[in-house]
């Protein structure tokens, strides 16, 4: 473990993203910059060869992705990160590292798309996020941190979890948390116990056992046998992984759900809802995968109205939709993604207001 | 106690340096902070803007609607900003650049600062930012002068620590100007 000064820093979230890579020992990266990103290759292209690291700027994203397929191979900790152009240009290695059961941390700073779309915050690549996004059918581990302190947090909990798992591992974040700059307390690598990589190609010691990674099943019934170990991994992410924030969701009439930058928008709304005497609460998925569906479960038992807010016409409200099933009301109200459509918490009061149940 | 503050300029006027002083000397004061900025694609002359957050507890939204003290560096960000300060809030211009003309902001007290002049007079224009950081926490309260000059030596790089004295004064004259 390395050691980490607990003195406060004051930092964009993008380099927090980077400092807690260098922390939780990654010592390959593998990039080519776009906007609102490229404060992380930046960050990395200084430190990590201090360090004893690799810093490589691809080709493209695409040599990027398959970079950290082969060094995740080799059994170190590495990463890459995109914004949208990149991260579509990224699934296919994506697919490839899910297929191989190889671990590895993808940060997505989201902007505004289709196509080159503009470089203002989005949230719209939650579908492509949390539902695998290249071909095969597979999930990958989706962490949605909406603090600079959590965009360190979340990325040193992405080795470990990627690492545990042995799935490719995605922090989301958006040009808001990327770009903005908190106080953080760079926290020390944890203890966490992982486990061996037994399994990773390093070259051959004569009598040892010859180790392979591929994603080349052809076998009579040796693609769905992969395919079942990968749902029953799936269940035990769910069962064990989920992680949410709540807000005075104890009292609440209504319940606000987002995550990431709208989450962090909406807090403020919800106070000055509080302040106006309406019981509203905040419930924020960590995880965007696994989606904490429990969480939504128990709520949705007392609470009958939900307000689900996203900067996309609507996506992460199928999730909240499928977790509520018949229990409770969900409404929605998003913006698409661009230049001026970050709604302000005065017009999330508004929405507020106007979703607040009349009956109070 | 929550405070915001939006400043806005064009790029080159040290608009982001504004809101990283800003934020240091609030997390001087001990207070949790979140400094958001946006700015154009050009290095020099497009749009820069930043939201500055802070508070003894959480900081909670980094986007602000309706800013409490919005400090508007030229005509741009005022045509397209001095309508959105809050009620009871503070409007605090650069007149050197900004001709408000027939505009009338009811219910904001508007403050006018001739921040290049004073900029200019004191010897270099591109101290316009300390002037403007100056007039902000006068007419704010929201920190005190002695966190900001701790905060210089923090947002500024260490071969321009020499400036210091300077950028003091610049703040101390734009504090003055906003007294009035």
């Amino acid at each position: 473990m390395q050691t980490a000064s607990l003195e406060k820093i004051f930092v964009k979230g993008n380099e927090a993203v980077a400092m807690a890579a260098l922390e939780a020992g990654c010592r390959c990266y593998f990039g080519y910059p776009i906007t609102p990103q490229s404060d992380i290759p930046e960050y990395l292209s200084r430190e990590l060869p201090r360090l004893g690291g690799e810093f490589i700027q691809a080709e493209s994203e695409i040599g990027a992705i398959n970079m950290l397929l082969g060094a995740s191979a080799a059994g170190v900790r590495a990463m890459t990160s995109s914004s949208g152009p990149g991260i579509s240009l990224k699934q296919e290695g994506i697919s490839y590292m899910a297929g191989s059961e190889l671990p590895g941390v993808i940060v997505d700073i989201m902007r505004s798309g289709p196509g080159l779309g503009g470089i203002d915050a989005s949230q719209a690549d939650y579908w492509q996020a949390t539902r695998g996004g290249g071909h095969g059918g597979y999930r990958i581990i989706v962490l949605a941190p909406a603090s600079v302190q959590e965009m360190y947090d979340l990325t040193m909990l992405a080795f470990d979890l990627s690492d545990i798992y042995r799935m490719p591992t995605m922090v989301l974040a958006d040009s808001v948390i990327g770009q903005m700059k908190e106080s953080v307390t760079p926290n020390p690598r944890p203890d966490t116990v992982l486990p061996a990589k037994d399994w990773a190609v390093r070259g051959r010691e004569a009598g040892e056992v010859q180790n392979i990674v591929k994603s080349l099943y052809l076998g009579d019934g040796e693609m769905e046998k992969f395919h079942w170990k990968m749902q029953a991994r799936y269940q035990e992410l769910a069962e064990k992984e989920c992680r949410w924030e709540e807000v005075q969701t104890a009292d609440a009439e209504l319940i606000i759900t987002a995550f990431g930058s709208t989450a962090r928008i909406a807090k403020t709304a919800i106070s000055m809802a509080r302040d106006a005497g309406m019981k509203v609460g905040l419930l924020r998925p960590i995880t965007l995968f696994p989606f904490p569906k429990k969480a939504y479960a128990a709520l949705s038992g007392r609470c009958k109205l939900f307000l689900d807010i996203e900067l996309s016409t609507g996506q992460m409200i199928d999730d909240v939709r499928l977790a509520i099933a018949r229990d409770a009301e969900v409404s929605f109200y998003g913006r698409p993604p661009g230049a001026g459509s970050l709604p302000t918490p005065e017009e999330l009061f508004e929405q507020i207001k106007k979703n607040y149940p009349a009956h109070v | 106690m929550r405070y915001d503050v939006f400043f806005a300029g064009y790029g080159g006027q040290g608009v982001l340096l504004a809101g990283n002083l800003l934020s240091y000397a609030a997390i001087h004061e001990g207070k949790n902070v979140s400094f958001f900025p946006a700015y154009g694609v050009e290095k020099r002359g497009g749009a820069a803007m930043c939201t500055i957050v802070f508070a003894d507890g959480d900081t909670g939204s980094p986007v602000v609607g309706n800013p409490s003290v919005s400090v508007l560096l030229n005509q741009l960000s005022f045509d397209k900003y001095a309508a959105k300060v809050k009620q009871s809030g503070i409007c605090i211009i650069n007149s050197s650049l900004v001709d408000i003309g027939g505009i009338d902001l009811p219910g904001v007290e508007v403050i006018k600062v001739p921040m290049n002049q004073i900029a200019l007079d004191m010897g270099d224009v591109r101290m316009v930012n300390m002037v403007a950081c100056g007039a902000y926490i006068e007419k704010s309260r929201a920190l005190l002068k002695e966190s900001l000059e701790a905060a210089l030596k923090k947002a500024l790089p260490e071969r321009n620590h020499k400036l210091i004295p300077a950028n003091v004064k610049a703040m101390e004259a734009g504090a003055q100007a906003a007294r009035g």
